[in-house]
């Protein structure tokens, strides 16, 4: 065990959840972790496509509970697909959707099944959903579900102070930062405040602003934040310059230098502006080199844990960025 | 105040299509420093029916009446003669406003023109913003007099959501972020420790969720009503 999680330990219960990521993470390991996105149906088949493509590769993969406000297949359902296909879910839970009862219901049935990682969100709002007009349910927010989550695991107790029969269920807990969301100075804070009410991980958003992460990654570490959490920093290979662009104009709480656009741009030099494929090919090509230089830059940062890497809708570049990036080494072939 | 905006000529063209003589009643209170259910708006409702319907070759009588408040039987009971004489009663009240009337009279079709939107103040001339849900735990000396129930898109009690970007709201860049406005004014009245407390789940019971609610003064209660209820 490293100094960092050494110091970490009064705060952590030993290792007990099954969690293979708090073990990889208490060992002192550098963790890699990928996102499974379910799909808009019932069938099983891409989840195990996904699942057999990532496994390997990552430590545990976060599977999205209806991501951007879009119906999918429940996270808990998808992960118990992943389990059997022998890859760690992390099973992400908003507070969209549901209130404290069908929270802690759903988390009995996840930890029954295996389920061991969780992850706390708010949720997009789901006006940028598919259903737009939907109420949403916000009976809780992340902070008081982490809290909530570590009263149930710690205490046996429900949110009503009940207590759960035969114990509570025992869960890694995780929750998600922004480093490049607003107000800035409040950013460190808060992830404190996600710390102390029981987040033992972070994954964060996308970072393609080193500078603002670097800076934001001082103040945690100034206020010791990062003995009390591993944080995960978010990565992703971007696709094309037009992605970039969409990044930083449309997404809120984005951070994308223009010198990715230009970088982007300048790989597919000399390319004839109709020919697609290989426009795409060497985008794609030059987003991945720069997802692999960045995770070794994140790498360098004090407090930093591991890599969430986000391939959205492009599972198959995660292998190649493990690989490349010098990740696991333990990894299939 | 409680805000308000009327519905369109069309919907409410409908609802009186069977109707041949109709009752037009404003309110005097919100709905008329809102500019939605006041004596003009009253006026001009009442004109466009008459021009559509006359226009359709169904003529429709619409009087109009004003009442100081909607929300009170002694403003509501000023009616009870005049009402009679009508097919329907079209309310340019609020929500209570129309429940009012149609509680006061039974009898009578009482019909909505507004859509009640929010409790709320008049930002800036011609703009009207939410403040106020009526939660029932009135959280605002936590939060620095700005409300996280009303004007956060996802009522959070610990800070912003990660779509906070320039002081705007991930949902709509025209809403400021409610915990942006929190954190600044924290930080200038050299609060923002207070802001790091973990605010624990809300008992929602004393909001819309725990069922009608029911304000009770015992002690302006008259003994005759204490008697009634025995």
């Amino acid at each position: 065990m490293n100094d960092m999680l050494a110091a970490a330990a009064p705060d952590r219960q030993a290792v007990k959840s099954g969690s293979g990521l708090e073990r990889v993470l208490a060992q002192g390991d550098f963790a890699v972790t990928a996102e499974l996105g379910p799909p808009r149906g019932w069938h099983p088949d891409s989840v195990k496509r996904k699942a057999q493509l990532l496994k390997g590769w990552v430590h545990a993969a976060n599977v999205t509970d209806n991501q951007a406000a879009v119906v999918r297949m429940s996270s808990i359902a998808t992960g118990l697909i992943m389990i059997d296909e022998g890859l760690e879910p992390i099973v992400q839970m908003t507070c969209r959707d549901r209130n404290r009862l069908a929270m802690q219901s759903d988390l009995l049935g996840a930890a029954a099944h295996g389920v061991r990682n969780v992850l706390c969100l708010s949720g997009d709002h789901q006006s940028f959903g598919d259903h737009p007009g939907a109420k949403n349910v916000h009976d809780i927010d992340s902070i008081q579900m982490l809290a909530m989550l570590r009263a149930m695991r710690d205490e046996g107790r429900f949110q009503s102070g009940g207590e759960i029969a035969e114990g509570g269920p025992q869960f890694f807990i995780g929750a998600a930062e922004n480093p490049f969301a607003d107000p800035a100075a409040m950013r460190p804070y808060r992830l404190r405040k996600k710390a102390a009410a029981g987040a033992q991980f972070i994954q964060t958003q996308l970072i393609y602003d080193l500078a603002r992460f670097r800076e934001f990654m001082k103040k945690v570490v100034e206020l010791g934040v990062h003995e009390k959490v591993s944080i995960l920093a978010g990565v992703g290979p971007l696709k094309s310059p037009g992605m970039a662009r969409y990044l930083r104009e449309k997404v809120p709480g984005m951070s994308v230098p223009r010198s990715l656009d230009a970088r982007l741009e300048g790989a597919a030099e000399g390319i004839d502006a109709g020919d697609k494929q290989a426009l795409n090919r060497a985008w794609r090509e030059e987003g991945k080199r720069i997802c692999i230089e960045l995770i070794r830059e994140v790498r360098e940062i004090e407090g930093v844990a591991g890599v969430h890497i986000m391939a959205i809708e492009w599972e198959q570049a995660v292998p190649e960025i493990v690989k490349a990036a010098g990740l696991m080494p333990g990894a299939p072939a | 105040m409680i805000v308000a905006e009327r519905k369109t000529l069309e919907a409410i063209a409908g609802m009186v299509a069977g109707s041949r003589k109709v009752l037009a009643v404003g309110c005097g209170t919100c709905v008329t420093v809102c500019f939605s259910g006041g004596r003009q708006e009253v006026a001009a409702l009442a004109a466009s029916l008459r021009m559509k319907r006359g226009i359709e070759g169904k003529p429709l009588a619409v009087d109009e009446a004003m009442v100081q408040r909607q929300c009170e039987w002694e403003y509501v009971d000023t009616l009870a003669e005049q009402v009679k004489n009508y097919d329907a009663v079209i309310s340019l009240g609020c929500g209570v406003g129309v429940q009012t009337l149609a509680e006061r009279f039974p009898a009578l079709r009482v019909l909505p023109a507004l859509n009640t939107l929010f409790m709320g103040l008049p930002s800036e001339q011609g703009v009207w913003e939410e403040r106020c849900q009526a939660c029932g735990n009135c959280i605002l000396d936590k939060t620095g007099g700005i409300c996280p129930v009303s004007r956060c898109a996802k009522q959070l009690f610990n800070g912003p959501c990660g779509g906070s970007q320039n002081g705007r709201c991930e949902v709509d860049a025209s809403i400021p972020c409610a915990w942006h406005k929190i954190w600044e004014r924290a930080e200038a009245m050299g609060t923002v420790e207070a802001l790091m407390e973990i605010e624990p789940p809300k008992d929602w019971s004393t909001s819309r969720d725990g069922g009608l609610r029911r304000m009770v003064r015992q002690d302006l209660r008259s003994p005759s009503e204490e008697e009634g209820k025995e």
